[in-house]
């Protein structure tokens, strides 16, 4: 019933997406809302399925910094890529401000980033960054002014016309969330983005995204793997466990705004704190400790966290005076 | 500089190599007195070329109409057959037969039927075999090009609802076109050759082919040979053309 609706407005998507903005912004809906969502995968056939997510809640409210971590399979980027409507549940509900998720991704309600930066490698970096708008009909002098102010937005100002193949790892990212910037979408969806890059490359990113969001008040839904990333980045670091993908624990950071995080959040105590409630959520309870930590661990088994946690590279106690 | 220096050996090399290749032919022709009939001599061919020179274009010109007609048509046939292929998978599995068939019959053999199909007096036949002959490595180099297209921009058009045109308009084409143009390349010496080996089968007179037989059979073997030098320049430019589009259309790709 939904795809209906949703061809029979597709040559006015644009049109369309301006005036359920308008009238929906008095109600003011949750950026994202999932409930009860599970994807079965492979179903068919000799194959035995694969529950990646099983009954998933989760709400997003508008201007929220949400991070999903867990290990890896417990089905986070498939959460995120359902929220996109890059694949569909097989159970359960999902709206974008509102909307049903296909709505949402035909109005181009939210901008997307991946672990691959995901460039097109025979267009330059300004070229890349107006795609989304080129597709969507945006005419050449607005796209140029455009991507001039993305381009500043990510620094990279003086690059516009280098190729992909000229860029290091973290500039080609940068470009990718420009590009992902580019329509002013009120929801960033952003999986494992900065999974490919070195720890001193992805912090600085990190700050950067910090103030992106603070200037954008975009809502994100963040990807990781990194305890450190999450609690960084967001307001509520939703841990999810595998086989079948579950929410754990929802936590909220409390370390204030998105525009008042900065670098010095990496050393204050509340950060820390957080990252151990993460890293308490991620690892199982201490009753029920995975097997790993457990057999290491037995006698001790808050103190030795706390001790991994402290050796964690992104904490980075050790060398925080040096700085 | 090394690289430099192996560049110029690259091509010192072979200049190198092919001069004494041209002299030791010079010389066993002086020295053993082979009959022209047998082989020429390199100087002979290079006169009677330097003399023909308005004949040999001519031919040449007429020859390479036909090839670059069908590298044009064969090659938007290929690419549009591929396309196609891509989009809709089961077309690519009901013509495997015919494409594995085409590619391994000798499409000249086509040419005695094509001429009385369309007439001895017309270029078409020649046309027609080069653009077949072109068809299949083009077809075959496309597809699998419209295959190499990431996950991750696949998933990306799809985030940004793109239409079918515009995908295939902005990724899928890019991304296949250094393969449509290897396939292009090779097909571009195979449209020469099928254009040239056609005119042996009959056709009006005037492309390097007839050109080459007619010379043969009046016994002027050097003016033969001179044709021939003609064809392999011909069949050169051809590769030239195409090895420098494929060059163009491979820039900023991470290797391949």
């Amino acid at each position: 019933m939904t795809d209906q609706n949703a061809t029979a407005t597709d040559g006015g998507s644009v049109a369309a997406s301006a005036g359920a903005g308008a009238t929906r912004t008095a109600t003011a809906p949750d950026a994202v809302t999932v409930s009860g969502v599970s994807r079965v995968f492979g179903s068919r056939g000799r194959e035995a399925s694969v529950t990646a997510l099983d009954d998933v809640s989760l709400d997003v409210a508008p201007g929220e910094f949400v991070s999903l971590i867990g290990p890896s399979g417990c089905g986070k980027s498939t959460l995120l890529r359902l929220i996109a409507d890059l694949d569909q549940p097989s159970s359960g509900q999902i709206s974008v401000f509102g909307k049903p998720a296909r709505r949402a991704r035909i109005d181009q309600d939210y901008g997307i980033a991946f672990q691959q930066a995901g460039l097109l490698p025979w267009r330059t970096v300004a070229a890349n960054i107006e795609l989304p708008l080129e597709l969507h009909r945006v005419g050449a002098a607005e796209r140029r002014t455009r991507v001039g102010d993305l381009l500043s937005l990510v620094g990279l100002d003086d690059f516009g016309s280098k190729y992909p193949d000229q860029l290091s790892g973290g500039m080609q990212q940068r470009v990718a969330i420009a590009r992902a910037l580019a329509e002013s979408p009120r929801l960033l969806l952003m999986d494992e983005p900065f999974g490919a890059l070195d720890e001193m490359t992805r912090e600085r990113m990190q700050n950067e995204l910090l103030r992106i969001c603070a200037e954008t008040d975009a809502a994100v839904v963040f990807v990781t793997h990194s305890i450190p990333e999450a609690v960084f980045l967001s307001h509520r670091v939703v841990v999810m466990s595998p086989r079948p993908g579950r929410i754990v624990d929802v936590i909220p950071v409390g370390l204030g705004s998105t525009a008042d995080r900065g670098e010095a959040l990496r050393e204050d105590a509340g950060f820390f704190d957080a990252v151990g409630a993460v890293r308490e959520a991620l690892h199982g309870h201490p009753v029920s400790a995975g097997p790993a930590t457990s057999a290491t661990s037995t006698g001790s088994a808050g103190e030795a966290r706390e001790g991994a946690n402290l050796c964690e590279p992104s904490g980075r106690p050790a060398g925080r005076e040096s700085r | 500089m090394r690289p430099a220096i192996s560049t110029s050996r690259a091509v010192v090399a072979p200049v190198i190599l092919g001069v004494a290749a041209l002299l030791i032919w010079q010389l066993s022709v002086m020295a053993f007195d082979i009959k022209p009939f047998v082989l020429p001599s390199p100087v002979e061919i290079a006169t009677q070329f330097g003399k023909n020179i308005p004949t040999v274009v001519q031919a040449s010109t007429v020859t390479g109409l036909n090839a670059l007609i069908g590298l044009i048509v064969g090659g938007i046939l290929g690419v549009a057959a591929a396309v196609l292929a891509a989009i809709a998978p089961v077309l690519d599995e009901l013509s495997a037969a015919v494409v594995a068939a085409l590619s391994v019959i000798p499409i000249v053999a086509l040419a005695p039927v094509l001429y009385t199909m369309f007439g001895a007096g017309a270029q078409t036949a020649r046309q027609i075999v080069a653009a077949i002959a072109v068809f299949i490595p083009v077809y075959l180099n496309s597809l699998r090009g419209f295959r190499q297209v990431r996950p991750v921009h696949r998933d990306l058009m799809r985030a940004y609802a793109a239409k079918p045109v515009q995908v295939t308009r902005t990724v899928t084409l890019p991304t296949a076109s250094p393969f449509i143009f290897t396939g292009l390349r090779i097909a571009s010496s195979l449209a020469v050759i099928s254009a040239l080996i056609a005119e042996y089968f009959g056709g009006p007179v005037g492309g390097l082919g007839k050109s080459i037989t007619s010379a043969a059979s009046s016994s002027n073997y050097s003016l033969a040979w001179a044709y021939v030098l003609g064809s392999i320049i011909l069949g050169l430019l051809f590769y030239g053309a195409t090895l420098g589009l494929e060059r163009l259309a491979s820039r900023h790709r991470p290797s391949a």
